[in-house]
Protein backbone atom coordinates (compact mmCIF):
# COMPACT_ATOMS: atom_id res chain seq x y z
CA UNK A 1 0.00 0.00 0.00
CA UNK A 2 2.62 2.46 1.08
CA UNK A 3 4.87 1.42 -1.76
CA UNK A 4 2.10 1.99 -4.24
CA UNK A 5 1.46 5.46 -2.87
CA UNK A 6 5.19 6.18 -2.97
CA UNK A 7 5.35 5.10 -6.61
CA UNK A 8 2.43 7.33 -7.54
CA UNK A 9 4.10 10.17 -5.72
CA UNK A 10 7.34 9.62 -7.59
CA UNK A 11 5.51 9.50 -10.92
CA UNK A 12 3.57 12.67 -10.20
CA UNK A 13 6.76 14.33 -9.10
CA UNK A 14 8.50 13.33 -12.33
CA UNK A 15 5.73 14.94 -14.37
CA UNK A 16 6.48 18.33 -12.86
CA UNK A 17 8.66 20.69 -14.89
CA UNK A 18 12.22 19.55 -14.41
CA UNK A 19 13.71 20.59 -11.08
CA UNK A 20 17.36 21.20 -11.94
CA UNK A 21 18.88 18.05 -10.54
CA UNK A 22 22.12 18.41 -8.64
CA UNK A 23 23.56 21.60 -10.11
CA UNK A 24 25.66 21.85 -13.24
CA UNK A 25 28.36 19.26 -12.52
CA UNK A 26 25.98 16.52 -11.46
CA UNK A 27 25.22 13.95 -14.10
CA UNK A 28 21.60 14.30 -15.20
CA UNK A 29 19.23 11.91 -13.46
CA UNK A 30 21.77 10.49 -11.02
CA UNK A 31 20.26 9.79 -7.63
CA UNK A 32 22.10 12.39 -5.50
CA UNK A 33 23.38 9.99 -2.82
CA UNK A 34 25.10 8.00 -5.60
CA UNK A 35 26.67 11.04 -7.29
CA UNK A 36 30.38 10.31 -7.02
CA UNK A 37 31.32 13.89 -7.88
CA UNK A 38 30.56 14.83 -4.30
CA UNK A 39 32.16 11.88 -2.55
CA UNK A 40 35.53 13.55 -1.94
CA UNK A 41 34.11 16.70 -0.37
CA UNK A 42 31.81 14.75 1.93
CA UNK A 43 34.59 12.45 3.11
CA UNK A 44 36.88 15.42 3.64
CA UNK A 45 34.40 17.46 5.66
CA UNK A 46 33.21 14.44 7.59
CA UNK A 47 36.77 13.61 8.67
CA UNK A 48 37.45 17.24 9.54
CA UNK A 49 34.29 17.82 11.58
CA UNK A 50 34.39 14.38 13.19
CA UNK A 51 38.03 14.85 14.19
CA UNK A 52 37.22 18.22 15.79
CA UNK A 53 34.24 16.66 17.58
CA UNK A 54 36.34 13.73 18.77
CA UNK A 55 39.04 16.06 20.05
CA UNK A 56 36.54 18.27 21.90
CA UNK A 57 34.77 15.29 23.44
CA UNK A 58 37.83 13.32 24.50
CA UNK A 59 39.83 16.30 25.79
CA UNK A 60 37.22 18.66 27.19
CA UNK A 61 33.63 17.58 27.57
CA UNK A 62 33.67 13.89 28.45
CA UNK A 63 36.34 14.24 31.18
CA UNK A 64 34.34 17.12 32.57
CA UNK A 65 31.09 15.14 32.72
CA UNK A 66 32.90 12.08 34.03
CA UNK A 67 34.54 14.10 36.76
CA UNK A 68 31.23 15.59 37.84
CA UNK A 69 29.61 12.15 38.01
CA UNK A 70 32.64 10.79 39.89
CA UNK A 71 32.55 13.63 42.40
CA UNK A 72 28.88 13.17 42.97
CA UNK A 73 29.11 9.42 43.52
CA UNK A 74 32.03 9.80 45.94
CA UNK A 75 30.14 12.51 47.76
CA UNK A 76 27.09 10.28 48.00
CA UNK A 77 29.25 7.40 49.27
CA UNK A 78 30.76 9.71 51.90
CA UNK A 79 27.35 10.89 52.98
CA UNK A 80 26.10 7.33 53.22
CA UNK A 81 29.13 6.41 55.34
CA UNK A 82 28.50 9.34 57.64
CA UNK A 83 24.83 8.44 57.88
CA UNK A 84 25.54 4.82 58.79
CA UNK A 85 28.12 5.94 61.34
CA UNK A 86 25.62 8.32 62.91
CA UNK A 87 23.02 5.60 62.96
CA UNK A 88 25.44 3.31 64.77
CA UNK A 89 26.16 6.05 67.28
CA UNK A 90 22.48 6.62 67.82
CA UNK A 91 21.94 2.91 68.36
CA UNK A 92 24.73 2.84 70.91
CA UNK A 93 23.29 5.85 72.70
CA UNK A 94 19.92 4.14 72.79
CA UNK A 95 21.50 0.99 74.18
CA UNK A 96 23.33 2.87 76.92
CA UNK A 97 20.16 4.76 77.73
CA UNK A 98 18.30 1.50 78.07
CA UNK A 99 21.05 0.11 80.25
CA UNK A 100 20.90 3.17 82.52
CA UNK A 101 17.14 2.87 82.67
CA UNK A 102 17.33 -0.79 83.67
CA UNK A 103 19.95 0.02 86.32
CA UNK A 104 17.81 2.74 87.77
CA UNK A 105 14.79 0.46 87.81
CA UNK A 106 16.72 -2.26 89.63
CA UNK A 107 18.02 0.24 92.12
CA UNK A 108 14.58 1.65 92.79
CA UNK A 109 13.29 -1.88 93.31
CA UNK A 110 16.10 -2.57 95.80
CA UNK A 111 15.36 0.56 97.75
CA UNK A 112 11.69 -0.28 97.94
CA UNK A 113 12.46 -3.81 99.09
CA UNK A 114 14.85 -2.73 101.86
CA UNK A 115 12.44 -0.06 103.00
CA UNK A 116 9.63 -2.57 103.13
CA UNK A 117 11.76 -5.01 105.12
CA UNK A 118 12.84 -2.39 107.64
CA UNK A 119 9.28 -1.18 108.06
CA UNK A 120 8.13 -4.77 108.51
CA UNK A 121 10.79 -5.35 111.16
CA UNK A 122 9.83 -2.20 112.99
CA UNK A 123 6.17 -3.09 112.96
CA UNK A 124 6.97 -6.57 114.23
CA UNK A 125 9.17 -5.22 117.01
CA UNK A 126 6.51 -2.81 118.13
CA UNK A 127 3.85 -5.49 118.00
CA UNK A 128 6.07 -7.79 120.08
CA UNK A 129 6.66 -5.05 122.62
CA UNK A 130 2.96 -4.35 122.84
CA UNK A 131 2.20 -8.05 123.23
CA UNK A 132 4.75 -8.37 126.04
CA UNK A 133 3.28 -5.34 127.81
CA UNK A 134 -0.20 -6.68 127.48
CA UNK A 135 0.86 -10.07 128.85
CA UNK A 136 2.50 -8.36 131.77
CA UNK A 137 -0.58 -6.31 132.50
CA UNK A 138 -2.78 -9.44 132.27
CA UNK A 139 -0.54 -11.28 134.72
CA UNK A 140 -0.67 -8.39 137.19
CA UNK A 141 -4.41 -8.26 136.90
CA UNK A 142 -4.75 -11.99 137.49
CA UNK A 143 -2.52 -11.70 140.56
CA UNK A 144 -4.68 -8.94 141.97
CA UNK A 145 -7.86 -10.89 141.25
CA UNK A 146 -6.48 -13.91 143.06
CA UNK A 147 -5.55 -11.71 146.05
CA UNK A 148 -8.99 -10.18 146.11
CA UNK A 149 -10.63 -13.57 145.84
CA UNK A 150 -8.54 -15.02 148.70
CA UNK A 151 -9.35 -12.01 150.80
CA UNK A 152 -12.98 -12.36 149.97
CA UNK A 153 -12.95 -16.06 150.90
CA UNK A 154 -11.33 -15.18 154.22
CA UNK A 155 -13.96 -12.56 154.84
CA UNK A 156 -16.73 -15.05 154.07
CA UNK A 157 -15.52 -17.31 156.97
CA UNK A 158 -15.60 -14.43 159.39
CA UNK A 159 -19.02 -13.27 158.20
CA UNK A 160 -20.39 -16.83 158.43
CA UNK A 161 -19.02 -17.19 161.97
CA UNK A 162 -20.55 -13.90 162.97
CA UNK A 163 -23.86 -14.89 161.44
CA UNK A 164 -23.80 -18.29 163.14
CA UNK A 165 -22.91 -16.75 166.52
CA UNK A 166 -25.76 -14.29 166.17
CA UNK A 167 -28.19 -17.05 165.09
CA UNK A 168 -27.20 -19.30 168.01
CA UNK A 169 -27.50 -16.41 170.44
CA UNK A 170 -30.92 -15.57 169.16
CA UNK A 171 -32.09 -19.19 169.36
CA UNK A 172 -30.58 -20.16 172.70
CA UNK A 173 -29.98 -16.83 174.40
CA UNK A 174 -26.44 -17.85 174.93
CA UNK A 175 -23.64 -16.48 173.01
CA UNK A 176 -21.18 -19.14 171.96
CA UNK A 177 -17.58 -18.24 171.65
CA UNK A 178 -16.16 -17.49 168.33
CA UNK A 179 -13.82 -20.43 168.50
CA UNK A 180 -16.69 -22.83 169.09
CA UNK A 181 -18.63 -21.45 166.21
CA UNK A 182 -15.63 -21.69 163.93
CA UNK A 183 -15.04 -25.27 164.97
CA UNK A 184 -18.66 -26.10 164.31
CA UNK A 185 -18.59 -24.44 160.88
CA UNK A 186 -15.52 -26.26 159.70
CA UNK B 1 9.90 26.29 -4.36
CA UNK B 2 6.78 24.31 -5.38
CA UNK B 3 8.87 22.03 -7.58
CA UNK B 4 11.37 21.49 -4.79
CA UNK B 5 8.41 20.93 -2.47
CA UNK B 6 6.95 18.02 -4.41
CA UNK B 7 10.06 16.33 -5.73
CA UNK B 8 11.07 13.81 -3.02
CA UNK B 9 14.60 13.46 -4.39
CA UNK B 10 15.71 17.06 -4.56
CA UNK B 11 16.15 17.19 -0.76
CA UNK B 12 19.23 15.00 -1.17
CA UNK B 13 20.91 17.30 -3.68
CA UNK B 14 24.25 18.71 -2.73
CA UNK B 15 24.87 22.35 -3.57
CA UNK B 16 28.24 24.02 -3.58
CA UNK B 17 28.45 27.02 -1.32
CA UNK B 18 32.16 27.75 -1.89
CA UNK B 19 34.55 26.19 -4.38
CA UNK B 20 37.56 24.49 -2.84
CA UNK B 21 40.13 22.17 -4.39
CA UNK B 22 43.12 20.19 -3.20
CA UNK B 23 44.98 18.82 -6.22
CA UNK B 24 42.45 16.85 -8.20
CA UNK B 25 40.04 16.53 -5.34
CA UNK B 26 37.02 18.75 -5.20
CA UNK B 27 36.46 19.47 -1.53
CA UNK B 28 34.12 22.42 -1.97
CA UNK B 29 32.20 23.64 1.04
CA UNK B 30 28.68 22.35 0.37
CA UNK B 31 25.34 22.34 2.15
CA UNK B 32 26.34 18.90 3.46
CA UNK B 33 29.58 20.29 4.91
CA UNK B 34 27.62 23.20 6.36
CA UNK B 35 25.28 20.80 8.15
CA UNK B 36 28.24 18.84 9.52
CA UNK B 37 29.70 22.05 10.90
CA UNK B 38 26.32 23.01 12.35
CA UNK B 39 26.03 19.54 13.88
CA UNK B 40 29.31 19.68 15.76
CA UNK B 41 28.80 23.34 16.65
CA UNK B 42 25.44 22.50 18.23
CA UNK B 43 26.92 19.54 20.10
CA UNK B 44 29.76 21.72 21.38
CA UNK B 45 27.35 24.48 22.39
CA UNK B 46 25.07 22.05 24.19
CA UNK B 47 27.92 20.41 26.09
CA UNK B 48 29.52 23.74 26.83
CA UNK B 49 26.33 25.07 28.40
CA UNK B 50 25.46 21.87 30.19
CA UNK B 51 28.90 21.26 31.71
CA UNK B 52 29.87 24.80 32.60
CA UNK B 53 28.29 24.75 36.05
CA UNK B 54 29.29 21.24 37.17
CA UNK B 55 26.81 21.44 40.01
CA UNK B 56 26.38 18.61 42.47
CA UNK B 57 22.64 18.51 41.84
CA UNK B 58 22.36 18.64 38.06
CA UNK B 59 20.04 20.98 36.23
CA UNK B 60 18.02 19.86 33.24
CA UNK B 61 20.72 20.35 30.60
CA UNK B 62 23.44 18.87 32.77
CA UNK B 63 21.18 15.93 33.55
CA UNK B 64 20.66 15.21 29.85
CA UNK B 65 24.42 15.37 29.23
CA UNK B 66 25.08 13.01 32.12
CA UNK B 67 22.34 10.60 31.07
CA UNK B 68 23.80 10.47 27.54
CA UNK B 69 27.25 9.91 29.01
CA UNK B 70 26.14 7.04 31.21
CA UNK B 71 23.90 5.58 28.52
CA UNK B 72 26.83 5.19 26.12
CA UNK B 73 29.29 4.26 28.88
CA UNK B 74 27.01 1.46 30.14
CA UNK B 75 26.41 0.22 26.62
CA UNK B 76 30.13 0.06 25.85
CA UNK B 77 31.03 -1.45 29.21
CA UNK B 78 28.42 -4.21 28.95
CA UNK B 79 29.43 -5.03 25.36
CA UNK B 80 33.22 -4.70 25.44
CA UNK B 81 34.06 -4.72 29.14
CA UNK B 82 36.44 -2.47 31.02
CA UNK B 83 39.18 -2.82 28.39
CA UNK B 84 36.85 -1.36 25.80
CA UNK B 85 36.41 1.90 27.71
CA UNK B 86 39.36 3.53 25.93
CA UNK B 87 37.06 3.74 22.92
CA UNK B 88 34.42 5.60 24.88
CA UNK B 89 35.06 9.04 23.33
CA UNK B 90 34.96 7.47 19.88
CA UNK B 91 31.63 5.68 20.44
CA UNK B 92 30.16 8.72 22.13
CA UNK B 93 31.26 10.92 19.24
CA UNK B 94 29.69 8.52 16.72
CA UNK B 95 26.41 8.32 18.59
CA UNK B 96 26.03 12.01 19.25
CA UNK B 97 27.17 13.01 15.77
CA UNK B 98 24.69 10.68 14.03
CA UNK B 99 21.91 11.58 16.45
CA UNK B 100 22.33 15.32 15.96
CA UNK B 101 22.74 14.94 12.19
CA UNK B 102 19.54 12.86 12.00
CA UNK B 103 17.54 15.21 14.19
CA UNK B 104 18.77 18.34 12.40
CA UNK B 105 17.75 16.71 9.13
CA UNK B 106 14.17 16.53 10.44
CA UNK B 107 13.92 20.32 10.35
CA UNK B 108 12.23 21.35 7.09
CA UNK B 109 14.63 22.59 4.38
CA UNK B 110 17.64 21.29 6.31
CA UNK B 111 19.99 18.90 4.56
CA UNK B 112 20.46 15.49 6.18
CA UNK B 113 24.13 14.48 6.09
CA UNK B 114 23.39 10.88 7.04
CA UNK B 115 21.11 10.48 4.00
CA UNK B 116 24.23 10.04 1.85
CA UNK B 117 25.72 6.56 1.68
CA UNK B 118 29.26 7.91 1.43
CA UNK B 119 28.94 9.53 4.87
CA UNK B 120 27.61 6.47 6.64
CA UNK B 121 30.05 4.24 4.77
CA UNK B 122 32.96 6.42 5.85
CA UNK B 123 31.85 6.15 9.46
CA UNK B 124 31.34 2.39 9.19
CA UNK B 125 34.73 1.90 7.53
CA UNK B 126 36.31 3.99 10.27
CA UNK B 127 34.87 1.54 12.80
CA UNK B 128 35.90 -1.43 10.68
CA UNK B 129 39.53 -0.34 10.37
CA UNK B 130 39.82 0.66 14.00
CA UNK B 131 38.49 -2.75 15.05
CA UNK B 132 40.76 -4.60 12.64
CA UNK B 133 43.98 -2.72 13.36
CA UNK B 134 43.44 -2.50 17.08
CA UNK B 135 42.56 -6.19 17.20
CA UNK B 136 45.74 -7.17 15.38
CA UNK B 137 47.91 -4.74 17.35
CA UNK B 138 46.49 -5.90 20.69
CA UNK B 139 46.19 -9.64 20.10
CA UNK B 140 48.59 -10.37 17.23
CA UNK B 141 47.68 -13.69 15.62
CA UNK B 142 45.24 -14.27 18.46
CA UNK B 143 42.89 -11.94 16.59
CA UNK B 144 42.44 -14.68 13.97
CA UNK B 145 40.69 -16.78 16.62
CA UNK B 146 37.70 -14.65 15.71
CA UNK B 147 37.47 -16.66 12.46
CA UNK B 148 38.34 -20.02 14.04
CA UNK B 149 35.59 -20.56 16.59
CA UNK B 150 36.11 -23.08 19.35
CA UNK B 151 33.52 -25.74 20.08
CA UNK B 152 32.77 -26.50 16.41
CA UNK B 153 33.45 -29.98 14.97
CA UNK B 154 36.70 -29.97 13.00
CA UNK B 155 34.93 -31.26 9.85
CA UNK B 156 32.79 -28.16 9.39
CA UNK B 157 35.27 -25.75 10.91
CA UNK B 158 36.68 -24.53 7.56
CA UNK B 159 33.19 -23.70 6.31
CA UNK B 160 32.36 -21.86 9.51
CA UNK B 161 35.65 -20.02 9.11
CA UNK B 162 34.70 -18.90 5.58
CA UNK B 163 31.28 -17.78 6.84
CA UNK B 164 32.87 -15.83 9.68
CA UNK B 165 35.26 -14.18 7.25
CA UNK B 166 32.47 -13.15 4.89
CA UNK B 167 30.33 -11.81 7.71
CA UNK B 168 33.31 -9.88 9.08
CA UNK B 169 34.05 -8.26 5.74
CA UNK B 170 30.43 -7.43 5.05
CA UNK B 171 30.07 -5.70 8.41
CA UNK B 172 30.81 -2.16 7.18
CA UNK B 173 28.29 -2.63 4.36
CA UNK B 174 25.38 -3.63 6.59
CA UNK B 175 26.52 -1.18 9.23
CA UNK B 176 26.41 1.77 6.84
CA UNK B 177 23.42 0.78 4.69
CA UNK B 178 21.19 0.23 7.73
CA UNK B 179 21.63 3.83 8.84
CA UNK B 180 21.59 5.39 5.39
CA UNK B 181 18.57 3.46 4.06
CA UNK B 182 16.49 4.17 7.14
CA UNK B 183 17.20 7.88 7.06
CA UNK B 184 16.80 8.23 3.32
CA UNK B 185 13.61 6.15 3.09
CA UNK B 186 12.07 8.09 5.94
CA UNK B 187 12.82 11.40 4.31
CA UNK B 188 11.44 10.26 0.95
CA UNK B 189 8.23 9.05 2.61
CA UNK B 190 7.80 12.32 4.45
CA UNK B 191 8.44 14.32 1.32
CA UNK B 192 6.06 12.20 -0.79
CA UNK B 193 3.14 12.62 1.61
CA UNK B 194 3.84 16.28 2.23
CA UNK B 195 4.15 16.79 -1.53
CA UNK B 196 0.76 15.17 -2.04
CA UNK B 197 -0.89 17.97 -0.12
CA UNK B 198 0.63 20.58 -2.42
CA UNK B 199 -0.17 18.63 -5.56
CA UNK B 200 -3.79 18.14 -4.51
CA UNK B 201 -4.16 21.86 -3.94
CA UNK B 202 -2.67 22.40 -7.40
CA UNK B 203 -5.10 19.91 -8.94
CA UNK B 204 -8.39 20.67 -7.16
CA UNK B 205 -8.00 24.28 -6.07
CA UNK B 206 -7.57 25.55 -2.55
CA UNK B 207 -10.86 24.29 -1.05
CA UNK B 208 -11.11 20.89 -2.76
CA UNK B 209 -7.38 20.31 -2.50
CA UNK B 210 -7.35 21.13 1.20
CA UNK B 211 -10.21 18.69 1.85
CA UNK B 212 -8.59 15.95 -0.21
CA UNK B 213 -5.24 16.73 1.36
CA UNK B 214 -6.36 15.86 4.86
CA UNK B 215 -5.32 12.21 4.49
CA UNK B 216 -1.77 12.79 3.27
CA UNK B 217 -1.46 15.57 5.82
CA UNK B 218 -2.44 13.19 8.63
CA UNK B 219 0.05 10.69 7.23
CA UNK B 220 2.82 13.29 7.32
CA UNK B 221 1.74 14.22 10.81
CA UNK B 222 1.99 10.59 11.94
CA UNK B 223 5.27 9.95 10.13
CA UNK B 224 7.11 12.87 11.70
CA UNK B 225 7.32 11.44 15.26
CA UNK B 226 8.10 8.04 13.76
CA UNK B 227 11.04 9.55 11.90
CA UNK B 228 12.21 11.30 15.08
CA UNK B 229 12.17 7.90 16.75
CA UNK B 230 14.04 6.37 13.82
CA UNK B 231 16.64 9.15 14.14
CA UNK B 232 17.35 8.11 17.69
CA UNK B 233 17.08 4.36 17.16
CA UNK B 234 19.43 4.36 14.18
CA UNK B 235 22.03 6.40 16.05
CA UNK B 236 21.67 3.95 18.94
CA UNK B 237 21.93 0.90 16.69
CA UNK B 238 25.01 2.30 14.97
CA UNK B 239 26.71 2.91 18.31
CA UNK B 240 25.60 -0.45 19.70
CA UNK B 241 27.00 -2.36 16.71
CA UNK B 242 30.22 -0.37 17.05
CA UNK B 243 30.43 -1.54 20.68
CA UNK B 244 29.86 -5.16 19.68
CA UNK B 245 32.50 -4.95 16.93
CA UNK B 246 34.93 -3.31 19.35
CA UNK B 247 34.42 -6.14 21.81
CA UNK B 248 35.72 -8.51 19.09
CA UNK B 249 38.89 -6.44 18.92
CA UNK B 250 39.30 -6.42 22.69
CA UNK B 251 38.38 -10.06 23.36
CA UNK B 252 38.62 -12.00 20.07
CA UNK B 253 38.38 -15.40 21.78
CA UNK B 254 35.00 -14.54 23.36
Amino acid sequence: MLNAITLIGLKLAAKKPAGDYGGKEAAEGVFPPFDSNYFATQIFWLFLTFAILYFLLSRVFLPRIGQTIEERSSRIADDLDAASRMQKEAEEAEKSYERALADAKAKAHNVAETTRQSVDAEVKAEMDAADAEAAKAAEAAELRIRGVREKAMANIEAVAADAAQATVEALTGKKPTLATVKKALN
Amino acid sequence: MIAAGVDPISQFEIKKLAELKIGNFDISFTNSALMMVVTIALIALWLLLSTSKKSLIPGRAQSIAEISYEFIADMLRSAAGKDGMKFFPFVFALFIFILFANLLGMIPFFFTTTSHIIVTLTLALMVFFIVTFYGIWKNGFGFLKLFWPSGVPIVIKPFVCILELISYISRPISHSIRLWANVMAGHIMLKVFAGFCIMLVGAFGVVGGSLAGILPFLMTFALTPLELLVSFVQAYVFALLTCIYLSDAVHPGH
